[in-house]
């Protein structure tokens, strides 16, 4: 199977040439870029800002691993081990998947998908980009200048009064990337209310687009509050008075309500866009129109919605009453239904698909694997009974491992081989990809199931040294890291050696239906020449057409 | 290292019936995930391209399928949901009679103080077959008391009291974990609870020797230590501990219920005693003058245990 | 604006829109959506104030006394003015009177800097009267009530009223680069939406003190003190329910 799909390929990549003007060579120069309005130079920049972050973040992680491998503390001081997971986690959630697939695919992708020739508001697409990297400078400067050691939850009284690290810097610097998102979000939900092409309907849209719609929905509503919410922390901590302090009649588990608040929703920033990047990887290389289209956009809004209601699953045993504790549990569960809904979807479009499995297909399949055991988890944390025993044990740390690394991240990963193409304009060698996919699948178990059993035995997170009853699944864990970060580290090499080397890929090499696929690749500074009309339903294949096509080209294998 | 157990000790009434529900739930997971796989296998090798297969009319939707997968799952969730519920109850509810232990959770120790004023540190004595309770506190900031054989934990917060309760079954020493972020020790704030028998409990009681003392000595016993805490802070020469004077009189008064100046009740427990240390203005009885000076500042959290503990003892 | 302007586009027009009808269309919901976003800022504080009013009234009741409700009245009469003026500004514009808009746009100005001016003197007396939470020299004895929680009081009233003339800061600055604008022609009849934005942000401001005022000020303006906060009774309950 592996030799005939490649072939596919290249017979499309040979043939192809790289187009004479697009929008990377457009201008040239530091400044072309630095002040580039153009949404596509804007989202490479987020691609190699975010990608440094991402493998800052992994090597914070490796830190952790390294350390749990054996139950003293051998190898970071406690210190040490209290910094490195909270830059970890900082650094993950804040500056690598809230912005990831948002702002570097979608901020590509969107306006193309519509058939617009930019975001509405491109100066403020760029402000966003400065945002974000000003907001990850300080996080950075925090970082070196000695560390923060409150989790990424700056939970108070800790945060405000305990702590010797550099919250402030840090938490500045979540606020400042804060406004980024939110600026982003609003882009995009102006975009696609107001930019869309004569005969782009909503119910033709991509669901990358729908999935976006709503993750900016969150985004407009959400982040204002955890901004406010740091903005008080910070000047609690400033002036030493504040409404988070006990001493003074103040309330910390308020300050857990405003998080979570957001935060909660936050976890939706972080999933939806790449439940949004499924529904294209399948429905292109099953050839198939995704399965309950409308359900599956709905189903996106849904999430958001019910998203915000259920943050006080986080805090059952946080001293809020018993009956808010039943209140917010009966809401998770509502929560699990709209999931369960995609899952199913994805699943079926393969039905009577004509399937490929290049690196993204691979990259979808598991997503849909791992998102599944990552939301099914859910249910037990959600369920309040249980999550009194399972609550901030290694449980919940493999639980949103498989959300965020298993979902989030191979939905990246989806993302970016499957659009890189479109964005370098370039091939890269599939056999390295299906690879690489591979190993991340692997050793993405290997390190995060162990973490489920080590939970249920009881193991708190956090923990920098641990008792020997757990010791036989924090090795295991730190075994399958190491395979994990093999996985993440390959991409690197053949991705930036393809951006040079790679075969021209041609505007379609994935012979995907959609707006974007129509452009050339690397597309032209305005996208497209004139204002493009579109006449098509989402995802108009035809997987008899497809095998046709096939058998012409190869016969039948069977 | 090379024996690996899946499940903590099964040591607490809740136990059983928390294990078996993960046990339902991990199956409800694995039948899901086989379907899902089993879907994506069958279809992977069925329509892979360049298979023949029958491609006809390739259904783009199926509300009767969609009503299915939304059905069946929130049945499922909704039922998880009931059972969860009736297991979160029981954690919450203790029963009428328990043993009360105070816990308080400092950076980064945890100290207890049980009923006859006996102190503990990262260790605690609780008989099997009775129901204890356990009221929190922090000194400083967030812990949680957790007790993974017991399958119970509870955030412990600064002022105000929360609690947790179990009734341990089996004999035993098991672990006791922060659960809560606490700071640079948060993984050295272990200790471990030891279950004993009836009878050695009493034992063990009965053993003053080998008892902790308060954090700057005394006499090893709460309420002992309650009773010179109430002379050196003066609270006796308003708190007349036999009759009524310009303030309420405490003798028998934990637990009772007290009218206060605008109408409303209260009950006399450790909540309402130690926000009359702390804020005496906030609820003044009622025929009194609202002239206690505060205490906040002035006494820690554990001395506000022992207080308690004095105050509880007066009979 | 754009890079590859032409003389066929109308003024104002930017090159990734198809005409002004879509470009001023975006704008609105692009404002609308920064609003909410605001109104949600502003909620995250408006929360807490409700949890600490709901678990403290008597203190809320006794600090609000320490405000001057005739200074914060003065304030919503001249915020209301310059939301008239501003409105008027905005249809000045419309109509293509650009000098009477230059005006209204001043007059805006003006009245949002009185604001501000008496914003600062009530300020003055806060610190005057030792009333700036974690000082040392805090002092709060009115009607016996804990000082410390009178402090999460006055935290609360900084913060709110804080961000506000932060705000206001900001849109006096808006509607200085607007006028400067109109004055050098840069608008239209057809193409006025930063006039309209700008209009649109400062009218939210406006409604944000017209919430702040009676929720601070106001709490006990007959000065009778005592006797519970009935309002909050049911926030009370809402409180234990959250913990």
């Amino acid at each position: 199977m592996s030799g005939t799909t490649t072939a596919t390929q290249t017979a499309t990549a040979s043939t192809a040439t790289m187009p004479a003007k697009h929008f990377m060579n457009a201008k040239y120069g530091l400044k072309s870029w630095l002040l580039t309005r153009d949404h596509k130079r804007i989202a490479v920049l987020y691609l190699i800002t975010v990608t440094a972050m991402f493998a800052l973040g992994g090597i914070y992680a490796a830190l952790i691993r390294l350390e749990l491998l054996t139950p003293g503390g051998d190898f970071l001081s406690a210190d040490a081990y209290n910094k490195a997971f909270s830059a970890h986690g900082i650094i993950m959630v804040f500056f690598f998947l809230l912005p990831s697939i948002p702002a570097i695919f979608g901020n590509f992708l969107i306006p193309i998908q519509v058939g617009a020739k930019d975001l509405a508001f491109p100066r403020i697409n760029l402000l966003s980009w400065y945002l974000y990297v000003i907001g990850a400078a300080l996080a950075l400067i925090a970082i070196v200048a000695g560390g923060v050691d409150t989790g990424w939850t700056f939970y108070p009284p800790y945060s405000s009064q305990y702590s010797q690290s550099h919250v402030l810097l840090a938490g500045l610097g979540v606020f400042i990337a804060g406004f980024s998102s939110i600026l982003t979000g609003l882009n995009f939900v102006v975009t696609i209310h107001k930019m869309r092409a004569p005969g782009m309907t909503w119910f033709r849209l991509p669901l990358f687009v729908w999935a976006h719609y709503a993750t900016s929905l969150i985004m407009l509503l959400g982040t204002p509050v955890v901004a406010i919410t740091i903005l008080l922390l910070a000047v609690e901590r400033v002036f030493g008075v504040g409404i988070f302090d006990p001493a003074i009649g103040g309330d910390p588990v308020l300050f857990q309500h405003l998080f979570w608040f957001y935060s909660h929703p936050a976890v939706y920033i972080m999933i939806l866009p790449a439940m949004g990047v499924q529904s294209e990887l399948v429905a292109a290389f099953a050839r198939r129109r995704v399965f309950g289209y409308s359900f599956v956009a709905f189903s996106s809004l849904a999430i958001a919605i019910i998203g915000f209601v259920v943050w006080g699953h986080h805090m059952f045993v946080s001293g809020q009453s018993m009956y808010a504790g039943l209140v917010f549990s009966i809401l998770t569960m509502l929560v699990a239904i709209p999931s369960a809904v995609k899952a199913f979807n994805w699943a079926m479009t393969m039905y009577k698909g004509s399937i490929s499995y290049e690196t993204p297909m691979l990259y979808a399949i598991g997503f849909l694997g791992l998102f599944v055991i990552g939301g099914l988890t859910g249910l037990f944390l959600g369920a309040m009974g249980l999550d009194i025993h399972l609550h901030d044990t290694y449980f919940v740390v493999a639980h949103f491992h498989y959300i965020m690394v298993g979902g989030a991240v191979m939905g990246f990963m989806g993302a970016l081989h499957f659009y890189w193409p479109k964005i370098s304009g370039r091939m890269y060698p599939d056999a390295w990809g299906r690879l690489s996919a591979l190993i991340i699948f692997i050793g993405f178990n290997l390190t995060f199931f162990p973490q489920f059993i080590a939970g249920y035995l009881g193991m708190p997170r956090r923990y920098y040294m641990y008792d020997t009853d757990f010791h036989f699944w924090n090795l295991m864990s730190s075994a399958g890291a190491s395979v994990l970060a093999v996985g993440y580290i390959m991409p690197l090499f053949y991705m930036a050696w393809s951006w040079i080397y790679g075969k021209p890929a041609g505007p379609n090499p994935w012979n995907a239906k959609g707006l974007e696929w129509t452009t050339q690749s690397p597309p032209t500074t305005f996208n497209f020449d004139e204002t493009p009309i579109w006449n098509e339903e989402a995802y108009d294949y035809d997987p008899e057409e497809s095998e046709a096509e096939y058998e012409k080209e190869f016969g039948t294998i069977n | 290292m090379w024996d690996f157990p899946f499940l903590p000790e099964q040591a607490s009434t809740f136990a059983g019936e928390v294990d078996a529900f993960y046990f339902a739930l991990v199956g409800v997971t694995a039948f899901f995930t086989i379907a899902i796989y089993a879907m994506i296998w069958v279809f992977s090798v069925r329509y892979r391209r360049g298979k023949k297969a029958n491609r006809s009319n390739p259904p783009t939707h199926n509300n009767f399928l969609e009503a299915v997968w939304i059905v069946i799952p929130l049945g499922i969730a909704l039922a998880i949901f009931g059972w969860s519920a009736k297991i979160f109850f029981d954690l919450r509810t203790p029963p009428q009679d328990v043993m009360e232990v105070h816990a308080i959770g400092k950076q980064w120790m945890w100290k207890f103080v049980n009923e006859d004023g006996k102190y503990e540190v990262n260790e605690l004595h609780v008989p099997a077959g009775r129901a204890v309770q356990v009221k929190m506190i922090s000194q400083d900031v967030l812990h949680d008391l957790y007790f993974p054989a017991f399958r119970t934990k509870q955030d412990v917060l600064p002022g105000r009291y929360t609690t947790l309760w179990f009734e341990a079954t089996k004999p035993g020493t098991y672990h006791m974990f922060c659960a809560e972020y606490c700071g640079l020790l948060h993984s050295g704030m272990i200790g471990k609870i030891h279950v004993l028998k009836p009878e050695d409990y009493d034992t063990w009681l009965a053993d003053v020797g080998r008892s902790a003392t308060a954090s700057g000595g005394g006499s090893g016993n709460a309420i002992v230590d309650g009773a010179q805490l109430f002379e050196e802070k003066v609270c006796h020469t308003c708190h007349k501990t036999n009759q009524a004077a310009i303030a309420p009189s405490l003798i028998g008064l934990y637990g009772s219920e007290e009218t206060l100046a605008d109408g409303s009740t209260v009950v006399i427990d450790d909540a309402y005693i130690r926000e009359s240390i702390i804020d005496p203005q906030a609820k003044i009885v009622a025929g009194y003058q609202a002239n206690m000076p505060t205490y906040k500042g002035q006494v820690s959290e554990e001395q506000i245990v022992q207080l308690i503990a004095y105050i509880k003892s007066l009979k | 604006m754009s890079e590859s302007h032409t003389h066929s586009h109308p003024q104002g027009l930017v090159h990734h829109f198809d005409d002004l009808k879509q470009q001023n269309e975006a704008a609105t919901l692009g404002m609308w959506s920064f609003l909410i976003t605001e109104i949600l800022f502003f909620g995250g504080l408006i929360t807490a104030y409700i949890v600490f009013r709901g678990l403290y009234p008597e203190v809320f009741l006794h600090a609000s006394h320490t405000l001057d409700w005739r200074l914060g009245g003065v304030n919503t009469l001249v915020l209301l003015c310059s939301s008239l003026t501003m409105a008027f500004a905005v249809h000045a514009s419309h109509e293509g009177k650009r000098d009477l808009a230059f005006w209204y746009l001043i007059l805006t100005i003006l009245f949002g800097t009185v604001f501000l001016v008496v914003k600062y003197f009530e300020y003055k007396s806060k610190v005057d009267h030792h009333l700036i939470p974690g000082t040392a020299s805090f002092t709060f004895t009115e009607g016996g009530v804990d000082a410390g929680k009178a402090q999460i009081f006055f935290f609360l009233y900084f913060a709110m009223t804080g961000v506000h003339a932060l705000h206001m800061v900001v849109g006096v600055c808006l509607v200085g680069w607007i006028a400067r604008n109109v004055k050098k022609e840069m608008y239209t009849t057809d193409y006025y939406s930063p006039v309209e934005m700008t209009g649109l942000y400062w009218h939210f401001v406006d409604i944000v003190w017209i919430f702040l005022y009676p929720l601070l000020y106001l709490i006990d303006l007959t000065k009778t003190g005592g006797g519970g906060d009935h309002a909050m009774v049911n926030v009370k309950s809402l409180m234990k329910f959250f913990g």
